[in-house]
């Protein structure tokens, strides 16, 4: 266990070298940040000093260094734009993701589960055919469309819910919460909504085929035959059966929203870590896009090396195919 | 935070509390801005969004009033003792938020901290030397030469408290490259209309009226809540569900929504920013080869050939206004004659190609970006396909200005799209030295295009020391005049700038600048 645990964290540590590197690569074809730091009015030379200032003039190589050495000791420097601490603005904006990524899983589940277990046991009925073709719409339509057409629905022509923001949040230590007040559960819903649908149908997607497969075998004939009632069967000893890969599967996404919760936050100025690289891209904001890709690129090494752990733990034989 | 977004849930879950609030801020205004601000810290970012909304909270010795003229703020009076030393007579009992009086010693303090070697904001005040402090209520500017504009500059340099900075460790400027973060990053202490209540970045800036303000506020508001929306469909939502209740930045299009809503009025006009294209002016392309551009009848083909009139009416929408000359009509320096708009003539555009003997036309890089202006995008399509129409065959390149930027900088682009208001300075000198000057020293930091025009050259240092406003005026009149003969820029339009607001509004005054000052509102 001690071997396959080492060898898993050098796989982490690989990755987000990698990963840094990468992105760093990147960030050379963004922009030239000193361009944009600088006024209208700046010259030349105190263009080329601010450069030298920031080791922007230094070589790639060198520059990377730079950056991981001070990136392992958990220091990112700080933002070029906005004068603060890069870590201290990630984590104080990293709630309001989570949360919204937390919700929007939740409501993924909620819905999605029923939906696959009702259209895998009323295939051919109509509502199950019709809950089957909308949620065609759930993957196809880009998520910028869906939230801008609950808010046209909701905010504008109802006018029942916020269009923008987390409304009021809550301090609880370093986390800020918008879950305990009323603007705040009020002002999740669409963003939630909207970054949930794609998730709904992927659920219900997976709990339908899942479904499907387990209704055929024989424990559930055995069960039939016995008598137990219908509703039973399904909720109880078919469904059981489905979850345990659509757990896996959505805490496996998790990261994925988190990653990719950004298109979301735009639209609905959730103050998000997304929202924050955003705008760091278009500013050239070097920093701050390192820091979060690097945050972001830990949170998928550290979901993956959970479940692959939970894995060796339940599954002995993953382990030995360890040595 | 938000009230009467959820008229039924108010009802029904008995809020009372909220509801009853709604009186006591009646004369709050909800600002939806396009983004957020960087910092609190005016001296952090050339940003004139930042340094306009921290205006509100901060004051410069001098300020621009309703029609952006200067008048006195901070400084009662002022005299030149000799061309290069300006003596200020400052106000007196003027306080600080936190109850400090405003003296010399401010003043000093701030010019020192604006001026610093790590202060990007260093070249807004490009002739200060030094400053001495005469006595309580007077300070003396040393300036590096004769210099004009000293006031225009001073506007935007907002003044903070000496003891404020000094408790904090703050008199010098945040260093970026030093990496430690800045006490004025987060705390204000100004002596404006307005004081800072909270901020959380991103999300909502709260400002409260400084009821102890020195001067009679022309405004009756009590609070103004700062709320970024980036995405612009957002905050066109926001506004017409009534979640806020002033937008700045409305985009084109959605205009005739906004009209068309009963509790909303819609302000608009055209910006002081005008829009023009620069050309590649040294001997080669970046493509290689020589450089047909460098021919003034290549140039005036090239102007010939594009329709503005049919761009202000299809792309903007009926709303720009096509420019004949570098600067707007309000910035000084600016002159009728000049504004005269170079007429569409295909057929005289394809005879001047032919006689400066590139009939076939050439191929060439335009750079835009698809973000700096309205609708940039598709003006240089429009632009693009105009020139095809008298055989040249420009590559179009659009990309964000981030990464445009290093290429029309760096001199890789024959044509590329440039704005300039002439801000924070508002005067045409700003124009003639960032851009139309010969790139040497300080000044042609923006003369992408590498040209030269001796005359320009001169008639800019020669305005650049002049104290007397009407010669320099003429001067740099006259230097437009030789950048419009030579096509040095070809001027595309003034773009146009929409706000919405609540018609509860009485008066909100907008600004050619774009920029909200919200001291002037009354509701």
């Amino acid at each position: 266990m001690l071997a396959f645990l080492i060898k898993r964290s050098a796989n982490a540590i690989f990755v987000m070298l990698s990963v840094s590197f990468i992105a760093f690569m990147i960030f050379r074809f963004v922009g030239d940040p000193v361009e944009l730091m600088l006024n209208e009015q700046a010259t030349q030379t105190q263009r080329d000093e601010l450069r030298t200032r920031l080791g922007l003039d230094e070589s790639f190589i060198k520059q990377f260094g730079t950056f991981v050495t001070n990136a392992a000791q958990g220091d990112f420097g700080i933002s070029f734009r906005n004068q603060q601490d890069v870590l201290g603005m990630i984590s104080e904006r990293f709630p309001a993701t989570f949360e919204l990524v937390i919700v929007a899983t939740l409501i993924s589940l909620v819905v999605g589960i029923p939906m696959g277990v009702i259209t895998a046991i009323r295939r051919q009925t109509w509502y199950a055919e019709t809950m089957q073709f909308t949620s065609i719409i759930g993957v196809s339509l880009p998520s910028f469309v869906v939230g801008i057409g609950l808010i046209l629905i909701f905010s504008v022509w109802l006018g029942w819910l916020p269009a923008f923001g987390r409304g009021e949040t809550v301090d609880i230590g370093w986390w800020s919460t918008g879950l305990l007040t009323h603007s705040g559960r009020m002002s999740i819903i669409l963003p939630a909504l909207s970054l949930s649908l794609f998730q709904v149908t992927l659920v219900m997607r997976l709990v339908r085929a899942e479904m499907l497969e387990v209704l055929r075998s024989d424990f559930i004939k055995f069960a039939r035959a016995r008598g137990v009632p219908a509703r039973v069967i399904h909720f109880r000893h078919a469904l059981r059966n489905c979850l345990m890969p659509v757990v896996t599967m959505t805490a496996m996404q998790i990261g994925g929203l988190i990653a990719f919760a950004l298109v979301t936050e735009t639209v609905f100025q959730w103050p998000g870590m997304g929202l924050l690289f955003i705008q760091a891209v278009t500013f050239v904001d070097v920093p701050i896009m390192a820091a979060y890709l690097c945050i972001v690129a830990l949170i998928f090494v550290l979901l993956n090396t959970i479940v692959d752990i939970t894995y060796a733990v339940i599954d002995p034989r993953l382990r030995g195919a360890e040595k | 935070m938000i009230l009467g977004f959820c008229p039924k849930a108010l009802l029904a879950g008995g809020l009372v509390a909220t509801l009853s609030a709604t009186g006591a801020l009646a004369d709050t205004v909800k600002w939806g801005a396009p983004r957020d601000i960087v910092s609190l810290d005016p001296y952090s970012y050339g940003d004139s969004y930042t340094i306009n909304f921290l205006n509100h909270i901060y004051e410069g010795l001098v300020r621009f009033n309703r029609d952006l003229e200067i008048e006195p703020g901070l400084a009662e009076s002022w005299e030149i003792v000799s061309p290069t030393t300006w003596r200020f007579k400052l106000r007196e009992g003027v306080e600080f938020h936190n109850g400090n009086p405003f003296t010399a010693e401010d003043v000093l303090a701030s010019l020192q901290r604006v001026s610093d070697e790590t202060s990007p904001l260093k070249g807004n005040l490009p002739a200060y030397k030094s400053a001495e402090v005469v006595d309580e209520y007077t300070i003396d500017i040393e300036l590096t030469g004769p210099y004009p504009l000293l006031l225009n500059d001073l506007t935007n340099i907002l003044i903070f408290d000496k003891n404020w900075l000094v408790e904090n460790n703050a008199e010098k400027p945040t260093d970026v490259s030093a990496g430690v973060e800045g006490f004025a990053t987060f705390n204000t202490n100004g002596t404006g209309p307005f004081r800072l209540e909270s901020r959380t970045p991103e999300a909502q800036t709260i400002l409260i009226a400084n009821t102890d303000w020195w001067d009679e506020p022309a405004h009756n508001l009590t609070r103004i809540e700062f709320q970024p929306v980036t995405s612009a469909a957002t905050r066109v939502a926001a506004i017409l569900s009534g979640e806020v209740d002033f937008i700045d930045s409305v985009p084109v299009q959605d205009l005739p929504r906004l009209q068309a809503a009963p509790n909303l009025k819609v302000l608009e006009r055209t910006d002081l920013r005008t829009v023009m294209l620069g050309f590649n002016r040294r001997d080669e392309l970046v493509a290689g080869g020589e450089n047909p551009m460098n021919d003034l009848r290549v140039r005036q083909a090239m102007q010939m050939a594009v329709d503005m009139d049919l761009i202000r009416d299809k792309v903007m929408r009926g709303k720009s206004r096509n420019a004949g000359t570098l600067v707007a009509p309000a910035i000084p320096g600016y002159s009728e004659v000049l504004d005269e708009v170079v007429g569409v003539d295909v057929e005289r555009a394809k005879g001047l190609l032919a006689e400066a003997g590139y009939a076939d036309g050439f191929e060439f890089d335009f750079i835009c970006t698809n973000e700096s202006y309205v609708n940039e995008e598709q003006f240089c399509q429009a632009i693009a396909s105009m020139w095809s129409r008298i055989g040249l065959e420009p590559r179009l390149d659009i990309g964000p200005n981030a990464k445009q930027t290093p290429k029309r900088a760096n001199g890789q682009a024959d044509v590329y799209t440039i704005g300039w208001a002439t801000l924070p300075m508002l005067d045409t000198y700003s124009i003639l030295i960032q851009m139309l000057h010969s790139k040497q020293g300080n000044a042609g930091v923006f003369n992408w295009g590498g040209w030269s025009y001796p005359d320009i050259d001169r008639l800019t240092q020669a305005a650049g020391v002049e104290l007397d406003r009407e010669k320099r005026l003429a001067m740099e009149t006259e230097a437009l005049r030789i950048a419009k003969e030579e096509i040095v820029m070809m001027p595309l339009h003034q773009q146009p700038m929409a706000w919405a607001a609540s018609s509860d509004f009485e008066d909100f005054p907008q600004f050619p600048d774009n920029k909200p000052r919200l001291w002037y509102v009354t509701r």
